[in-house]
Formats: C-alpha cells, sequence, structure tokens
C-alpha cells in the first residue's frame, strides 16, 4: 500500500527551475500589457493562475500516480466524451468549437487530453512486459492516441492534435520501438504527407504556404512572421530594456503575451535574454528526463517522459514560429505564455513529474 | 508478480532524447544568434522603418503678383487623400473598400497605385485631390481598419476665374518621368508645366518639410518625433499691370488673336493676352483625358499663346522697318516720290496696290499714313531683299527676344541665303516686292514686333521685354545707332496714321499721343486663292495688325494687337486704343487701384 510521501520530497530543483522561467514569463507580460488599458492587470491575472496552478500541483504531486494509472480507462473515456461533446455543444469561437463550458467555466477539452494521453500511453506502454515492441503493440498505441488526434483535429485545432504526436512517439521509442520499425514508420509518415495536404482546411493551407513563402500573404500569417523576426532581430545582443521594444509597445508583434511572448521577450532583453531563458528551459527539460531516469517504475518514467515531450515539443514549435521556421499556429510556450487554461494544464502535468519524483524510493 | 522483473526504460535512449533536445535548443539558439547578432542591423532599421512614419508638410508655392503688388495667382489650402504603404504590405484587399468610400472607380485607384509602382515605399502617394468633405468623414470614421489612408494639407494653385492671364501664368501639374531624371523632382510633386509657373518653377516651387511621427501597428499616431518646416515657394512681382491687362483681355473678349502691351523703355512688359484661353484651375488638379483631348485637338489652338508662339506675316506694319532702313541708307534724303495707280510693275509681275483705285502721288511721310503698298514696292526694290533683312535683323524680328517665358518661337526673316539653303531654290526678286510690304515667307511674333517697333520709336534703344519686376535691376539693352531724323521722321508718321486720317483713325484718342500702324496680313495669296478657285473664306482671309504707341517721342507703352480673321488692319485699331487709355487712366489717377479677390475678365471692375 502506497506510504504517505512528505512535500520536503517535491523536487526543489526543478520547482525553482519552473519558478524563473515562469518569472520571466510574468515580467514580459508586464511589459507587453502594461501599456495597454485593453489588457490592463493581465500580469496579475497570470499570477494568480500561476498561484492556482501551483496549489494544483501540490495536490496532484500529493496523489500517487498510481492511482491515476489505475482509473486510466475511465480518464480516456471521460476524454472522448468530453472531445465528442466539444464537437456537438462547443461554443463556438472563431469558427472553431474547442470551448466547452461548464457551470460558467469555460475550458479547454483538448488541454486535458493532452493530460489524459500521457497518462493513458504511461499505463498501456508500462505494462508491457517485453523490451520490443511489436507491431500490434504499436498498432493499439495508434488507436489510443489516435482517436483523440483526429477528434480534435476536427474542431478544428491541428496545432494541440499534433502536440499528442511527440507523447506518443517518445513513448513508444522509450518503451523499446525496434529500429527497423522506426524506419518504417518514418518512410510511411512521408508518403503520407501529401496525403495529408488534401485533408488540411483552406485556412491551414494558407498558413503553410504563407509560412513556404512569406511574400505570399504579407497580411496574414506571413506578416505576422516578419513582424516577430524583425522584433526578435532588432533586440541585439543585449535588448532594447523592459518596456522600450517597439515592435512590442506599438503593437507590431502578433498576440505579444502569448504565442508571439518570446518575440517581445527577445527585443526588449536581447540575446542575453534569450541565453538565459532557454538555458533555463534547457536545464528544465534535462531536469524532466533524470526524473524519468530515476522513477520508481516504467509507468512512472513514461509518464515523466511524455510530460517532457510535451514541453519540449511546445517549446521547439513555438520558439521555431517565432523565429520562422514554423509555421504559424497558436501552440504558446508553457510557462511563459499568457493563458489560464494552459498555466493550469502546465502545472497540472508538472504535479505528475512530482507525484512520481516524489516516489522514485518507493517500491509496490 | 515480480516487481523487479519489469524491464526498466533503456538508458541509451533516455540519453539519446537528453542529447536531442540539447541539440533542439542549441540550434534555437544559433537562430536568435543569426537574427540578433549577425542580422541584427537590418532588423533595427525595418523595425524603425515599423514604428516611424514621415508624412509630407507640403510647401505653398508662391505668389504672382502684379507690379503694384495686386495678388493675381494664390492658392487655397485643400485636403487630399494620401496613400501610405510602408509597412502595409498588401493593400489590394482593401482596394475596393477605398474605392466605395473615396467614390472613385476601382480600376481608376489601380491605375494609380500602378502608375507609383517603382516609387520608394516611404513615399505617399495622392488618390484624391481634393478631398471632399465625404471623402475626410470616411477617412476619420475608418482610422483604424483603413490606417493607410491619412489626409494630407496641400496648397491648391487658384487661378483668375474665365482664363485670365492663363498663357502667362501657365499651370502647374504632376512631375513626368522626364522631368524627374532632369531636375530631380520627385514623383507626384506639382511643377510649372507652362507660361511663367514653368519659368520661374525653382523661386515659386518651394520646398516641402515633412513630420515624421510613431505610429503603432494599426497606424495610429502615438507621438511625434521630429519636424522639418516645409520652405514655401517665393513670391513673384511681376511686370504686369493689373489695369491693363484687364483692357487688353476685355478688348479681345470673344475674339481670336493676341495683344500684348510693353513699356519700351524698360521692356516691361505690362499686358499680354492670347485667344481663345483656357483655364488653368483644370489643371491643378489631373485633367481628364477627355479635356485635354479638347484642349489640344481643338483648331483654335488654346494652348497656344500667341503673343509668343504665334509666328506670322506682319503685313503692313512692316512698312516700318522698310521705311526706317530707307531713311538710314539715305534713300529719301532727296525728295522721293512715287506715283500710285493701284498697282505696280515689278519684275514682269503685276502687284497690287490695297486700295484699287491707287494714292496718286505719294510722298514717304503719306505712304506711312495711308499705308501705300506701290510706294513701299518702289522703296523695296531699291533697298533689295539684303539690306531688308539685315535692318528687319537688327531690330530682332525673326529671333525669339528672350522673354522670360518658355517656348518663345523664332519667327523668320526670309533672304537669299536662307532660300538656298532651305528650299534649295534661287531666291526671285519678285519676293523682295511681297516682303517689302510684310507678305510672303516672313514671320514675326507679336512680342517681336512690340519690341522692334518700341525700340525704333525709342530712339534705337531695345529693351529686351521681361515679366519679372526687378526695378533695382537695369534693363537689359541692345543699342541700334539710329539717325535722329528718322526716329523723328518716322514717328511724325505713325503720329500721322491714327491723327491725319490715316489707316489708324480708330486708335485716336483726345489728348493723348498716340501714334501706330496698321497692318493687313494675308494667311493665303490672293493670286494662289484664286488659283485654287475658292473664294475667300474666314480661315482664308486676312490677319489684322495694330500696333500703337504713346506718347510719340520716347514712348512709353507700346501696343500690338493682333486679330486673326480681323478683315483689316483698322479693326484691331481699336483694341490698342483701349489698352492706351487704360493705361493713362491709371497714370492720370495716380494709384492703383486694390483688388477684393483674384481679378476675373468676367467680372470687370468699371472706373
Amino acid at each position: 500500500m502506497p506510504r504517505r510521501v512528505r512535500y520536503r520530497e517535491l523536487d526543489w530543483f526543478l520547482l525553482g527551475l519552473v519558478l524563473l522561467v515562469a518569472a520571466l514569463g510574468l515580467l514580459e507580460i508586464y511589459s507587453t500589457t502594461v501599456n495597454h488599458p485593453r489588457f490592463a492587470n493581465m500580469h496579475v491575472r497570470q499570477l494568480s493562475w500561476m498561484g492556482l496552478g501551483l496549489l494544483v500541483m501540490l495536490v496532484v504531486a500529493r496523489l500517487d500516480y498510481h492511482t491515476l494509472l489505475d482509473q486510466a480507462p475511465l480518464i480516456y473515456i471521460a476524454t472522448l466524451g468530453g472531445l465528442v461533446a466539444v464537437l456537438f455543444l462547443g461554443r463556438e469561437m472563431f469558427g472553431a468549437r474547442r470551448w466547452l463550458e461548464v457551470g460558467g467555466f469555460t475550458f479547454q477539452v483538448s488541454e486535458v487530453a493532452k493530460w489524459s494521453i500521457i497518462v493513458v500511453l504511461a499505463k498501456f506502454l508500462g505494462e508491457l512486459r517485453s523490451e520490443t515492441l511489436t507491431w500490434k503493440d504499436m498498432a493499439k498505441v495508434a488507436v489510443l492516441a489516435g482517436v483523440p488526434i483526429v477528434l480534435i483535429a476536427a474542431q478544428p485545432d491541428l496545432g494541440t492534435a499534433l502536440t499528442l504526436v511527440p507523447i506518443a512517439a517518445t513513448g513508444v521509442f522509450l518503451a523499446g520501438l525496434r529500429w527497423k520499425h522506426a524506419a518504417a514508420l518514418v518512410l510511411m509518415a512521408v508518403l503520407l504527407l501529401p496525403v495529408g495536404w488534401f485533408l488540411l482546411r483552406p485556412y491551414q493551407r494558407e498558413r503553410v504556404l504563407a509560412f513556404a513563402n512569406p511574400g505570399h500573404s504579407p497580411q496574414g500569417s506571413g506578416y505576422q512572421t516578419m513582424q516577430s523576426k524583425i522584433a526578435v532581430g532588432s533586440g541585439a545582443f543585449w535588448g532594447k530594456g523592459m518596456g522600450k521594444g517597439s515592435q512590442n509597445q506599438l503593437g507590431f508583434i502578433p498576440v505579444r503575451h502569448a504565442e508571439f511572448i518570446v518575440a517581445a521577450y527577445a527585443e526588449e532583453q536581447g540575446f542575453a535574454g534569450v541565453l538565459l531563458a532557454l538555458g533555463l528551459y534547457l536545464t528544465l527539460l534535462l531536469r524532466l528526463l533524470h526524473n524519468a531516469e530515476t522513477a520508481a517504475d516504467r509507468s512512472g518514467a513514461l509518464l515523466v517522459t511524455g510530460v517532457f515531450s510535451l514541453l519540449a515539443f511546445h517549446l521547439l514549435v513555438n520558439v521555431g514560429m517565432v523565429l520562422g521556421w514554423m509555421p504559424v499556429t497558436g501552440i504558446p510556450l508553457p510557462l511563459m505564455s499568457y493563458g489560464g487554461s494552459a498555466t493550469l494544464s502546465t502545472f497540472m502535468m508538472l504535479g505528475l513529474v512530482m507525484s512520481v519524483r516524489m516516489r522514485r524510493f518507493v517500491n509496490l | 508478480m515480480d516487481l523487479h522483473a519489469e524491464p526498466r526504460l533503456p538508458s541509451p535512449r533516455l540519453a539519446l532524447l537528453r542529447y536531442g533536445i540539447a541539440a533542439v535548443v542549441v540550434l534555437l539558439l544559433v537562430g536568435f544568434w543569426q537574427l540578433q547578432v549577425v542580422r541584427s542591423d537590418y532588423y533595427a532599421n525595418l523595425a524603425e522603418r515599423n514604428r516611424i512614419r514621415t508624412l509630407p508638410l507640403m510647401a505653398p508655392r508662391g505668389l504672382l503678383q502684379d507690379r503694384e503688388g495686386r495678388t493675381l495667382v494664390d492658392h487655397v489650402p485643400t485636403f487630399s487623400v494620401i496613400l501610405i504603404r510602408e509597412h502595409i504590405g498588401g493593400i489590394q484587399d482593401s482596394l475596393p473598400a477605398i474605392a466605395r468610400g473615396l467614390n472613385v472607380e476601382p480600376a481608376a485607384l489601380q491605375a494609380r497605385l500602378d502608375e507609383f509602382k517603382e516609387a520608394p515605399p516611404y513615399q505617399p502617394i495622392v488618390l484624391k485631390d481634393p478631398a471632399t468633405l465625404a471623402d475626410i468623414a470616411f477617412i476619420e470614421a475608418h482610422r483604424i481598419d483603413l490606417p493607410e489612408l491619412e489626409l494630407l494639407l496641400m496648397y491648391r494653385r487658384r487661378y483668375p476665374p474665365g482664363g485670365f492671364g492663363a498663357h502667362l501664368f501657365g499651370y502647374v501639374g504632376e512631375t513626368t518621368p522626364e522631368e524627374i531624371a532632369a531636375a530631380g523632382y520627385q514623383l507626384g510633386d506639382l511643377v510649372g508645366k507652362m507660361g511663367l509657373e514653368r519659368h520661374y518653377n525653382s523661386i515659386l516651387m518651394g520646398a516641402n518639410g515633412e513630420r515624421r511621427v510613431i505610429v503603432d501597428s494599426r497606424g495610429k499616431e502615438v507621438d511625434k518625433l521630429d519636424q522639418k518646416k516645409p520652405v514655401p515657394g517665393r513670391p513673384i512681382r511681376l511686370t504686369l499691370d493689373y489695369d491693363v491687362q484687364l483692357a487688353a483681355e476685355q478688348a479681345l473678349a470673344g475674339r481670336q488673336g493676341a495683344v500684348v502691351a510693353l513699356d519700351p523703355r524698360t521692356g516691361d512688359i505690362l499686358a499680354m493676352v492670347s485667344h481663345p484661353g483656357f483655364d488653368p484651375t483644370l489643371f491643378a488638379t489631373r485633367i481628364p483625358p477627355e479635356q485635354w483631348r479638347a484642349l489640344t485637338e481643338d483648331p483654335a489652338k488654346p494652348l497656344l499663346n500667341r503673343v509668343i508662339q504665334a509666328q506670322l506675316a506682319p503685313g503692313s506694319v512692316f512698312k516700318i522697318v522698310v521705311a526706317t532702313a530707307a531713311l538710314e541708307e539715305g534713300l529719301f534724303d532727296r525728295p522721293f516720290t512715287v506715283y500710285c495707280p493701284g498697282w505696280a510693275n515689278h519684275y514682269g509681275r503685276t502687284f497690287r496696290c490695297w486700295v484699287p483705285q491707287g494714292h496718286g502721288l505719294v510722298n514717304p511721310h503719306r505712304a506711312i499714313v495711308e499705308s501705300c503698298d506701290v510706294f513701299f514696292y518702289q522703296v523695296g526694290r531699291q533697298l533689295g531683299i539684303e539690306r531688308i533683312a539685315r535692318y528687319a535683323r537688327l531690330f530682332g524680328l525673326g529671333s525669339a527676344t528672350g522673354v522670360d517665358l518658355p517656348s518663345e518661337a523664332g519667327g523668320l526673316i526670309p533672304s537669299p541665303e536662307w532660300k538656298q539653303r532651305v528650299q534649295k531654290q534661287p531666291w526671285y526678286d519678285g519676293e523682295t516686292i511681297s516682303v517689302a510690304i510684310g507678305q510672303g515667307p516672313i514671320m514675326v511674333t507679336p512680342l517681336q514686333l512690340a519690341y522692334a517697333v518700341g525700340g525704333i520709336a525709342s530712339g534705337g534703344v531695345f529693351a529686351r521685354p521681361r515679366l519679372l519686376l526687378e526695378p533695382e535691376t537695369p534693363p537689359q539693352i541692345h543699342r541700334v545707332s539710329l539717325k535722329p531724323e528718322t526716329v523723328a521722321f518716322l514717328t511724325d508718321a505713325l503720329w500721322g496714321v491714327v491723327n491725319e486720317n490715316g489707316t489708324g483713325t480708330a486708335a485716336r484718342l483726345p489728348e493723348i499721343d498716340v501714334a501706330g500702324k496698321t497692318g493687313t496680313a494675308q494667311l493665303v495669296g490672293f493670286d494662289t486663292l484664286r488659283r485654287v478657285g475658292g473664294r475667300p473664306t474666314r480661315t482664308l482671309v486676312e490677319n489684322a495688325w495694330f500696333v500703337g504707341l504713346a506718347p510719340r517721342r520716347n514712348p512709353e507703352i507700346v501696343v500690338v494687337v493682333l486679330l486673326e480673321h480681323g478683315e483689316h488692319g483698322a479693326s484691331a485699331a481699336p483694341l490698342a486704343r483701349d489698352v492706351i487709355k487704360a493705361y493713362y487712366d491709371k497714370k492720370n489717377r495716380g494709384g492703383a487701384r486694390q483688388l477684393a479677390g483674384l481679378p476675373s475678365a468676367a467680372s470687370p471692375e468699371k472706373n
């Protein structure tokens, strides 16, 4: 039976890194919004989300992750139910149904889905009793991850749907994917790419085109990418100083407090600031891998690597977008971008990591 | 269940993830390094261009004033709709909305944009000028969604209504690519295209300033940066006298021709009118193509400034030159009379006098007063073409006077050498006879005639005509040595033309010493007319000339009147009389009347 763990066992190093990154984000949110009455007090709101997030993290950390793993089927079914409900009952905003209203709160079911998939895959892959995966195992993983991916993509929210892919990929990789199979999968993905193009919606194709050719639509996402690059580049090595970035303050950076916060940050804090932030982020991610290695069991380790791959994917896609290497999507940078659901969700996942970490010496 | 048998996650694969994520972060850092260190100057420049919007501050053009300081051409402030293209990537999407809002054709708008395709992006384009109240309201209401539209305060040129002084003032228009290459103007600049506007463009134009403001991403101005004040164009004081100009405008109203009045002592042009005219205000904005075509294709040539561009045979006015030559060459030193039976035979051809029954026995004085052709045939024959041409050229005929206006025509004084060179034919002696009465291949402009006659009457002092009033700078004088007796004889004869029942009696004014000479020039020779079997239709008949001057000795004013299809020189005389009268009326009144607004030929102020 699980014995009680103490908060003394928390991963204080990880928590410190998390708070440092979050503090950098909070400062930049302050800088991007303080001069704009429309966004007044956003930093205060973000701070309260983070406070709430910390509470959630502590609660989740306290929870034995095995209890969660045991509930995996239920969690999975509930998540699918939620995603289906969104498609029919969700609130429509900007031409997509992504939000579900429950008791006056609106929340994004897909955010919860990320979390559920991590748990479900950790459960499934953790219980496999072999060193390598068979085609049959992989097919099961494909179905488990595929159904929510398709449901989310149908909202449509391709960006969030794609975040589930690296979770599954990392899980499969660590659980013993055979190199031969990996090669076959990659080949298959490449062959399926053109098929994917026809499944894209016009606005999605537009974005991909704009990404491939920024001059194609200067008003749209190409323009956003350009403005983001101008912000980053004009920040130079030392940055323009807090609250002094013209690209940021005059509103040339799109959604500068959320998705493009790194652009605003890079403009005002320069390469030096970027070095600090990315350094902290890398340390944080490496710490997660360390926690995976020290986990008490396979499922716990897979929980942590799931969180790792999710955060790493967000980092790559979000920062890549700021640099103009990735198409413009709504994927935020966890811990830095403004956003209630995303903040809560990130802290909830960190709670999972904490839960695994605190029980690393405990054997069932 | 053997818990320890559970396979752990493979360490090598975890290590691979470690390296992988480190590589990703390093890659991202390389990307930041590229943007923030390697290319930071480039992006810093783009960021500056983003936040700074440069708006032109238009310089008003200099005023045109008459010699008394009365404003003849000014400007009114208007708003123009301009399009700012900087950091507005594609305006194609908003084009239909702009076209609808400004009430212009989308195609016209597109054409306007294409015109400025090559212009640097920081330079705004004038889309509509002037903006109506509705346009201004539209722009103010759409500042958020159409931030690329801006209102620009401009100074729109305002000319006197009714085409008053149109040829003289000229008009302004947008620069052409050729002018930009030659003079360094900017695309969209308004520059003088004709007349004084063109000749004195560098004085009148001034230099636009600019205002730099900080704008946000919607183009909304958030702060001012700095500004460079525009340098207004300098005003120009003209030699023109509004009172005299008004009289000339009114005298010529409804007729085709030209009037020029100048002060032969200084060369100051007091009045200059050419009819038919045009309204320069049409050009103040972009002139519609159909109106432009109507102006350029009108057979009456309304854009032609006849005073300096009409090259016509001077007719009997030329007798002044021939008489001067004869006097200077001593032809009249001995008594010189010719019997005029109404015709004469020279070189085997019959030449008629304009009075069919003849003048009888005429001396030089009467020959001028009554404009006897037969007398001058004889004089011309004795002088020969070479001497006639030499004197004519000495007096400035057949070449541009150098007046401060663009595109002045030169005219032509024929000579055997010219005919051999241009027409590859020898000179026929009979042509000399025609030239002696100002017919044949001889072409002068009204301004040349005013210059020549004014110079002769002033005793050989020829002052170059000018329009810029410069009391400090002495007039440009060209001296021709003439015997005092020549000048006295000639001016007496010209006085006789007006005051001794001569051909110019209609120019007579009580108490004013008016002298003058009529002229009638055939557009097509009568012989030719008879040959083609045509009847004298209006376009084929004659131009009427009158040169008037006052006073007889040391004249203060010379007036040349040209009436196209005017039948006879006598019909031009009353016009000169009116202009001279206006000059004296003002002089005797001892002061210029003030003008309430811009002058107009249509609303004359009666004294």
